[in-house]
């Protein structure tokens, strides 16, 4: 039986990874995803789960041990925030490299400087060319739902390849929601048994990991990871299908949200999507046909469907919770490579929202919807990029 | 714990396999591959190795080639220790599920830069937390794989790329960091200092790291012909002359108690040690007898030292 229960975000990812049981963990704290790895020593101390739980001196050992331990030969997992996934940089690079199917839960946050620990966007954002597979949450549920499909993505056979699952700082990893966890059992035959490919603990069979490649085929190599990306989609369409059979809930490469009649939308990642969902309908209710997209796959960026969704469209704005300064937000380029293929399309404008936690208000969304109706309607776009919510 | 008693014999040691393969790429006459070599051939366990970046690296695992015979990782610079807990977690966990019956034991290789420097905070984290790994540092004593960098690891005086003998600075100007002394103070079961010219003594040494139940600490000595601009056969020469010097003392901590490994029957100057240097040969200049009075001064500090620890006299 499936267990409706009130629980922050951490909560639900830390017991997401009790039922499904790593083989290794490697964990550095850093708010707010300190309380996620927190809870699982917890389950890891009262012989819940048999992980062995390694606790590092930094982020960057935490990266490096779990890509030892993966390279070793079993399943692997860690969590962290914003400076955390920051040393780790270097790192991600080398796991999604060498094609180790790690699971790691970012908890959302700004990034210094100025120092803040609240929810933005920043810290996946900066990490989204390090090869890894990124997946982002609007709630806890899903924030569950998709560490669990995490594992079985980063270890299908057509891929091998490790996997982000975002969720906003705070806003899920600390709120009280209502949501619903599958049994333990359930979990445990979804996610199946680890299948090692050349583990390092195969002695008989000496594998040498992270060799020096240089012009002769480094190039190649590199090709051949992007060509692998390639294949993700399929994977992620077809690990939610099943998912969705156990437990009810459908996922798709993103969400559409009244967008098929819709003449103006907004395209937003995680939590904010449902306060933009509650004035859209309010929107509706006046006859503005208004809807949303929200992605879920980010990495890698489903162009050609995200393209097909949006091109029907008269406008379409672009909501970041991250910057690239002197550039455009992140989320945005992307749906603007997007829609450029079509050679035509809907007027597209950026607005930068929320950062360092900033609260994102429903009257910010009426204020994106109203321009975007004035811009269907005819009127030009002012600012291709402008921030909402600023103080001036 | 294994049988550390028997002496290694080159007869029987010649029939070993050889872990690390010839063809690699390592440069002629570097110290670093016959320390691994050594070492590897002591071990009484199948050994997985973790190798931080730097010339051992580079040189041994090279497009489709390896020269590894023993399952082998490399990620990056800094963390060959962190990686190697990372296997060594997940070789506990092979265990604790009953997936792998054979004891297996832990080696990661890094220079002096991978580990005296950049390495180091993963190097402590590691010690500390207790993993069932032999950390061996190779010291040749600064950043050779980029060309000649000081690191801490660097002696007083030496001459190198960014330390530079110049008009006014006569090489580096700081002391040599202790870092056997640093992983002596994480209180962990087996430290010891090691050095190629005194192959048995590494190789016991090498046995005894392997086999102790928890985190083990080699610092051996490893001489490079082009950073120490010396001749390209003088590796054993010279890591001898280093024992001999007492730049380089032989010794061990076993669970805290300090053994000195070889005393030289007669100190020699350490200018034996560094004539045949070109990265020392400034300091012979009468501008720079202070920085050689120094050098001695702190290689003879540092051997009383030890003297006093084992609780020997000195001379």
């Amino acid at each position: 039986m499936a267990k409706m229960v009130a629980i922050t975000g951490n909560e639900a990812v830390a017991n997401a990874f009790r039922q499904i049981n790593p083989d290794v963990c490697a964990a550095y704290p850093i708010t707010p995803a300190t309380d996620l790895m927190q809870r699982f020593a917890g389950y890891v101390a009262d012989g819940e789960v048999d992980t062995e739980l390694v606790l590092v001196e930094s982020e960057h050992s935490a990266m490096s041990a779990c890509i030892g331990a993966a390279a070793a030969g079993g399943r692997v997992a860690t969590a962290t925030s914003s400076q955390g996934l920051a040393l780790m940089w270097e790192l991600l690079h080398i796991a999604s490299g060498d094609c180790l199917p790690i699971v790691m839960p970012v908890v959302n946050r700004a990034l210094s400087a100025p120092l803040n620990i609240h929810g933005d966007h920043s810290d996946a954002m900066y990490c989204r060319d390090t090869g890894w597979i990124q997946l982002w949450s609007e709630n806890a549920q899903e924030a569950y739902d998709n560490a669990i499909m995490a594992f079985r993505i980063a270890e299908h056979m057509d891929i091998r390849l490790p996997v982000m699952v975002n969720m906003d700082g705070f806003i899920i990893s600390h709120s009280i929601e209502t949501m619903e966890f599958l049994d333990d059992k359930k979990v445990k035959d979804f996610v199946g048994e680890f299948k090692a490919v050349n583990p390092l603990l195969d002695l008989d069979n000496p594998k040498s990991y992270g060799p020096l490649i240089l012009t002769d085929y480094y190039h190649e190599y590199k090709r051949l990871q992007h060509e692998t990306m390639g294949r993700v989609k399929d994977v992620v369409i077809s690990v939610s299908k099943e998912y969705a059979k156990l437990s009810g809930r459908s996922y798709d490469l993103f969400d559409s949200y009244r967008l098929d009649d819709a003449e103006i939308a907004i395209v937003v990642l995680g939590s904010a999507a449902g306060t933009a969902k509650d004035v859209i309908d309010e929107y509706r209710d006046k006859g503005i046909k208004a809807g949303l997209m929200r992605p879920r796959l980010f990495r890698p960026y489903p162009y050609l469907e995200v393209a097909d969704a949006l091109k029907h469209l008269k406008a379409v704005c672009v909501l970041d919770r991250s910057d690239s300064f002197g550039g455009y937000g992140p989320v945005f380029m992307e749906v603007s490579s997007a829609l450029y293929q079509l050679g035509g399309g809907p007027k597209l404008f950026n607005k930068i929202y929320g950062l360092g936690g900033r609260d994102f208000m429903p009257s910010q969304v009426e204020e994106v919807l109203n321009e975007l109706g004035e811009i269907a309607s005819g009127s030009p776009i002012k600012l291709v990029k402008d921030y909402l919510g600023v103080r001036e | 714990m294994a049988d550390t008693k028997t002496s290694f014999r080159l007869k029987e040691l010649s029939k070993k396999e050889n872990l690390l393969e010839s063809g690699h790429r390592m440069c002629s006459g570097c110290g670093a591959p016959i320390v691994v070599k050594q070492i590897l051939m002591a071990s009484e366990y199948p050994l997985v190795a973790s190798n931080a970046t730097g010339c051992l690296e580079v040189s041994t695992c090279i497009s489709e080639y390896t020269a590894w015979k023993i399952p082998w990782i490399h990620t990056a610079f800094e963390n060959a220790a962190a990686t190697l807990s990372g296997v060594e977690a997940m070789y506990r966990a092979w265990k604790k599920q009953g997936r792998l019956d054979k004891d297996v034991k832990f080696i990661a290789f890094g220079g002096d830069g991978g580990t005296y420097d950049i390495g180091l905070q993963s190097l402590s984290g590691a010690m500390e937390r207790g993993h069932d790994i032999v950390y061996v540092c190779y010291d040749n004593g600064a950043y050779m794989n980029t060309g000649i960098q000081r690191s801490s690891a660097t002696p007083l005086g030496a001459n190198t790329t960014t330390s530079p003998a110049g008009k006014v600075i006569p090489g580096k100007t700081q002391q040599r960091k202790d870092l056997t002394r640093i992983m002596a103070a994480h209180n962990i079961p087996y430290v010891a200092q090691g050095s190629p010219s005194h192959w048995r003594d590494l190789m016991t040494k090498a046995r005894k790291a392997i086999a102790v139940d928890g985190p083990a600490f080699l610092n051996v000595l490893s001489p490079c012909n082009r950073g120490w601009r010396s001749a390209t056969d003088d590796a054993i020469l010279l890591a001898r002359l280093g024992v001999e010097t007492c730049y380089w003392p032989l010794y061990e901590i076993e669970d805290g108690k300090l053994s000195i490994n070889f005393k030289p029957k007669e100190k020699k100057s350490l200018e034996e040690f560094m004539k045949p240097q070109g990265r020392f040969k400034h300091l012979f200049a009468p501008e720079n007898a202070s920085v050689l009075a120094e050098l001695q001064a702190g290689i003879d500090r540092e051997w009383n030292r030890l003297l006093a620890e084992a609780g020997e006299e000195s001379k």
